[in-house]
């Protein structure tokens, strides 16, 4: 599964990278005679309702998938890491109050606060970045600060601060790394929750604005042709499923191995 | 028991104290002048500045942070820009629509994920176990905005056995409920397994067989009803998950919900209900991840004295 998971990943990248320059259609342009037109031999995926084709859409809207993923959870991860790492190893009133805030944006159901703060925002694609990785930090803030206030018993990290090492080395350097592949895996999984936080507010018009390609907005306008051309709901929903599930699988093998309790319950 | 109940509610008071500053500041995060923004670009100033002392934009901020949280504890939330209803009629007259839709998705995802779990975890390695896990996988990863739909064409569009939007009957209910419970279902298959296995290989389990107890009830009533505390506790806050997806799944099928109103009142730019939605949202899964952790006190005596 995790090979399975990898290659998914890999092929999803390529298509983001270089599909859009291999695809003889732009996926701006307009053919309206053929609009909402089923798969064909010249349009393998067929075209939507203005009528542009839907494998060059597909292709586009994959760099915007992925771009947001790797952002999103680049900026979550990092914050998140600091933020934990600085809560674990001080303790005490820091602790107490990061935590106090952990609290209270958990407090709120998984995208509800990504809603809430495109709503107030505006719909664009930095907001969405913006809104998910506002929230994002929070999961790994969490988990690196649970494996700090551990970390700072170690005797290594002991050691670097009888040998006089300052508070940020002895964070980056011996600290973080401990919590370095329980992050690794949560970053992993949180690709595929990225992506369909990204592809969930464009569906709900939240996200990027047309005539930009996501998969999200592309869903959306396809339910109103769910009887006419449902082609154009079956593939974008596809390639969200396929990428999400390449994620998963691959987080769940790198937890497999990098987690030795979670490899001896299996 | 009591000790263990009074501080774990004095525990979310200061939660709820965060929750209300945040929808609070909400509608100060709008870029610019908020009355403008919700009457638009075109709206007369003379209008603006009727809406701005309205909603009392024009106090100083401790005044409007003070009466939004009286507001709140009275159960007063503002009136909506677009009726001119009070929100919290709107929300109360929304809210058993979401309650069923929730309450029913949860039902699939516990129907189907058990039987799933138990079958993964008694025939572990096998493939049965494979099979089940590859479905919990591909049910975790498949959006709950693409299934409704796919479901919603073979079931009302091909086949034409069950309605594709609306609610009132029974029939309404099934493809919100299959297509918002999927999800949950497919990570309450993987715990349950998990646990499972766990609780499969104690002591306790091995003794039962070795007094001739037989594999299905030493599988069905010592070790699930030992491994259905994690699980439960997982519904519990995976039920914020079910009330995000409700606003994805209300929008698809037109289920006349809270989720519903939240993305309409986006639309309209109609702010205090957009912050009466996020409230009792939020609120709601405060109080429903309070129930689960005293319900966990209760199923597992061990809580009540740490």
């Amino acid at each position: 599964m995790t090979r399975a998971g990898a290659a998914i990943v890999v092929l999803a990248t390529l298509a983001a990278l270089v599909g859009p320059a291999l695809s003889p259609f732009d996926p701006a342009a307009q053919d309206l005679p053929l609009r909402l037109a089923g798969p064909s031999g010249q349009h393998w995926l067929g075209l939507d309702e203005l009528g542009r084709d839907i494998l060059a859409r597909l292709l586009a809207g994959a760099r915007i998938s992925l771009l947001v993923g790797v952002v999103v959870v680049g900026v979550s991860a990092s914050v998140g890491t600091l933020v934990g790492a600085v809560a674990g190893y001080f303790g005490g009133r820091i602790d107490e109050a990061i935590s106090r805030l952990i609290d209270i944006l958990l407090a709120f159901p998984g995208l509800l606060l990504a809603i809430a703060l495109v709503a107030v925002l505006g719909p664009s694609l930095t907001n969405v970045v913006l809104a998910l990785a506002s929230i994002g930090w929070v999961g790994y803030a969490r988990l690196v600060r649970g494996q700090a206030l551990r970390a700072r018993e170690f005797e290594f990290v002991q050691a670097a601060r009888a040998l006089g090492a300052t508070t940020p080395r002895i964070l980056l350097r011996h600290v973080i790394p401990t919590a370095l592949p329980a992050v690794s895996v949560q970053a992993t999984l949180g690709m595929g929750g990225a992506i369909l936080a990204e592809a969930s507010l464009s569906f709900l018009g939240l996200g990027v604005q047309p005539p930009t390609p996501s998969w999200g907005t592309m869903l959306s306008y396809g339910r109103a042709h769910l009887i006419d051309a449902p082609h154009l709901t079956i593939f974008p929903g596809l390639a969200i499923a396929v990428v999400v599930l390449g994620f998963n699988f691959l987080g769940d093998g790198l937890r497999d191995r990098l987690d030795p309790a979670t490899h001896r319950r299996d | 028991m009591l000790r263990y109940l009074a501080r774990r509610v004095a525990l979310t008071i200061p939660v709820l104290l965060g929750v209300a500053t945040l929808v609070f500041s909400l509608i100060h995060l709008i870029p610019g002048d908020p009355a403008q923004a919700m009457l638009g670009e075109a709206a007369p100033q003379a209008d603006v500045e009727a809406l701005r002392q309205r909603l009392g934009l024009d106090r100083p901020l401790i005044d409007q942070y003070g009466a939004f949280l009286r507001g709140v504890v009275r159960g007063d939330l503002g009136v909506s820009l677009r009726t001119g209803d009070p929100v919290t009629g709107q929300l109360l007259a929304r809210l058993p629509a979401t309650a069923e839709l929730a309450a029913a998705a949860m039902l699939v995802a516990i129907a189907c994920s058990l039987p799933l779990g138990i079958a993964a975890a008694v025939w572990r390695g096998t493939a049965v176990d494979h099979a089940a896990m590859t479905l919990a996988l591909t049910g975790i990863s498949v959006p709950n905005f693409w299934l409704g739909p796919l479901m919603a064409i073979a079931f009302a569009v091909e086949l034409g056995w069950l309605p594709v939007s609306g609610r009132g009957t029974l029939a309404h209910l099934v493809l919100p409920a299959v297509s918002l419970g999927a999800g949950l279902a497919a990570i309450l298959a993987r715990m349950t397994r998990a646990t499972l296995l766990e609780e499969l290989r104690e002591p306790y389990v091995t003794a039962a067989r070795a007094r001739g107890v037989s594999r299905a009830r030493a599988v069905l009533r010592h070790a699930f009803r030992n491994s259905l505390i994690p699980v439960v506790t997982l519904v519990g806050l995976q039920f914020g998950a079910v009330l995000t997806g409700a606003v994805i799944t209300e929008t698809i099928f037109s289920w006349p919900g809270i989720g519903r109103l939240l993305i309409q009142s986006i639309g309209f730019r109609d702010y205090p209900m957009v912050q009466g939605c996020i409230l009792l949202i939020a609120v709601t899964y405060v109080a429903v991840n309070l129930a689960t952790d005293l319900m966990y006190g209760v199923l597992d005596p061990r809580i009540r004295y740490e």
